[in-house]
């Protein structure tokens, strides 16, 4: 599905990602840990468009996607949500999701502000499309709440919301789980379970090893820029390099 | 649907109210002071587009109204070309100039982005006041022919009126349209955070040069239909100081709101005519008033009227409460 291969970023000295390869498996649940510094943000900016990438190549089904920007990399059904939830804040819950529908719509700015019959018709399917997306993530009596004014674990589900109104074939989750308190992780833990279901493949860093170890197939520890080791929960949890990354050497 | 009906009927409300204001000035020179109104609505309209709903400020918008009342001048004037065909030339070349100056100068963001656009205001407003052969220079250009549809002209303040705040409401309709669609959407959610609008697949680059050159495109329009209902241009009038003053409505109105821009036009033009009396003191009062709505409205009128009303009916319920 993804596939990163001698992938490396270097910051002026600092060499953030250093010829790293990885492979994520469609339709699974890859989580990806490490230390603080390892690389993991860094790795999601460059997959996300966000940041160019030093060298290497970055393979979304068979296609090169180094160096796409955001908005091509959402047209070709990949997504990302923010550590730091990057709400449209001024906007209500409902328009933020309605956003997410924006390559699914074509009205220009001309049939929109001529309100044409197409525009209608295509406005009215957006608005049933993001009222879906919502039931989806148990958000629907917030539709008409300003954004900004949500509490931070709705503000988190609504962001998750938002990217799969964009009908992704892959989702990357920023620290989806910081932030929230412990029934909030469960339920994100049950939103996950249920965006995989839906056959979208996810992809997420995340520092809640409880919730890592409980939905993720598939788990890669990154450290100090380069893959320490790749498994399945169990397998990483038992691996003597990673605990002595995360614990230090005894 | 009630919501999109309630918008409607408030548009007609307000289309109404035009319509018959007129009655009630008739003769006086307030008619004449509305006719800015209305052109002003216009601008502060098509700033807000920009402004209010993509976040992207422009110190330069007097430029656009300058080279569109500029344009239809020249062309009316030295070439004889008829006013409504001069006004669309106008129009479809300044939308054309300000999709080419867009994409570079809407890569920068914030003062930046400030300084670029207040930039391209000043060399238009020196090429108004240096190309004298075109222009007229400091001096002016007089003898622009006005508009007229078979055998109506517009040739008085009433016509005028009905001339210009057709133009207006037409423009303020579309840009109620437009900012409750997709692209408005998409406009506000740059406004808000722009790596999560391109994340979301929306063309933010590109979408900021549209509304850009739209926002240019209005504004040449009321370019032209200023030069005709006047007659005459100068440079005075699309200096830096108009360029602020444009912001001003914009965000006394409030931001984003398309009745904030007419509120803020409305104010800003009037104001100076009943402050005449303090003569240069008025300064003081616009002063004092821009402090004052930073301080207590920040959001602009229409958020703070909307807030006062929430209060007060709030305030209602509970004497409601307290004396049952």
């Amino acid at each position: 599905m993804l596939r990163l291969q001698g992938v490396s970023k270097v910051f002026g000295g600092l060499t953030a990602l250093d010829h790293v390869s990885l492979s994520m498996e469609k339709g699974a649940i890859t989580g990806v840990i490490g230390p603080n510094g390892a690389g993991k943000t860094t790795l999601f900016n460059i997959v996300s468009g966000i940041y160019s990438l030093t060298s290497g190549d970055v393979w979304l089904e068979g296609k090169n996607i180094s160096g796409f920007a955001p908005e091509t990399l959402a047209k070709l059904g990949l997504v990302r949500t923010f550590q730091n939830v990057e709400l449209f804040g001024q906007m209500s819950v409902l328009e933020n999701v309605m956003v997410g529908l924006h390559t699914k719509s074509r009205s220009g700015i001309v049939s929109c502000a001529f309100k044409l019959p197409g525009q209608v018709r295509e406005e009215k399917r957006i608005r049933e499309r993001s009222i879906q997306w919502l039931e989806f993530a148990g958000m629907s009596d917030e539709a008409d709440v300003t954004a900004s004014s949500l509490p931070f674990g709705k503000g988190r589900l609504l962001e998750i919301a938002r990217a799969l109104a964009v009908e992704p074939r892959i989702i990357l989750m920023d620290e989806p789980a910081a932030g929230l308190n412990s029934r909030e992780t469960i339920e994100l833990a049950a939103l996950i379970k249920r965006i995989r279901q839906s056959g979208v493949t996810v992809i997420l860093v995340e520092h809640d090893m409880d919730l890592v170890m409980d939905v993720c197939d598939k788990v890669i520890v990154l450290n100090l820029g380069c893959t320490l080791a790749e498994g399945t929960p169990r397998e990483i949890q038992e691996n003597p390099s990673v605990i002595s990354a995360y614990l230090g050497e005894g | 649907m009630t919501r999109e009906r309630r918008k409607f009927l408030l548009f007609a409300l307000f289309a109404l109210a035009v319509l018959i204001v007129p009655l009630f000035i008739q003769g006086s020179y307030l008619v004449n002071v509305m006719v800015f109104v209305g052109i002003n609505t216009m601008l502060a309209v098509a700033l807000n587009l920009l402004l209010g709903l993509a976040g992207q400020i422009s110190l330069g918008h007097a430029a656009f109204f300058g080279l569109g009342a500029y344009l239809s001048g020249i062309l009316t004037t030295a070439y004889a070309v008829g006013p409504w065909c001069a006004m669309t030339i106008s129009a479809v070349a300044v939308g054309c100039l300000a999709f080419l100056i867009g994409f570079p100068i809407l890569k920068l963001k914030g003062h930046y982005l400030a300084m670029a656009t207040l930039g391209f205001g000043i060399i238009v407003y020196i090429l108004f006041n240096e190309t004298v052969e075109l222009t007229g220079g400091p001096s002016g250009l007089s003898g622009i022919p006005n508009l007229s549809i078979g055998p109506l002209t517009f040739d008085s303040d009433e016509k005028n009126y009905y001339l210009i705040w057709g133009f207006t409401l037409f423009t303020m309709l579309l840009s109620i349209n437009l900012s409750n669609s997709r692209i408005g959407r998409a406009l506000r959610a740059i406004h808000d955070s722009e790596i999560a609008a391109r994340v979301m697949g929306v063309n933010a680059r590109l979408l900021k040069v549209q509304v850009f050159a739209v926002s240019a495109i209005i504004s040449a329009l009321a370019g032209s239909l200023y030069a005709s209902t006047m007659t005459f241009i100068a440079p005075a009038s699309f200096g830096f100081n108009f360029s602020v003053e444009l912001v001003t409505m914009v965000v006394v109105g409030g931001l984003g709101s398309i009745y904030g821009s007419f509120l803020g036009a409305a104010i800003l033009t009037l104001l100076p005519e009943y402050l005449r009396a303090l003569q240069d003191y008025d300064i003081v009062v616009y002063g004092l008033l821009l402090i004052l709505m930073t301080m207590f409205m920040p959001g602009g009128l229409v958020s703070g009227i909307r807030r006062v009303a929430a209060a007060a009916r709030a305030g209602m319920r509970g004497k409601d409460r307290t004396n049952a």
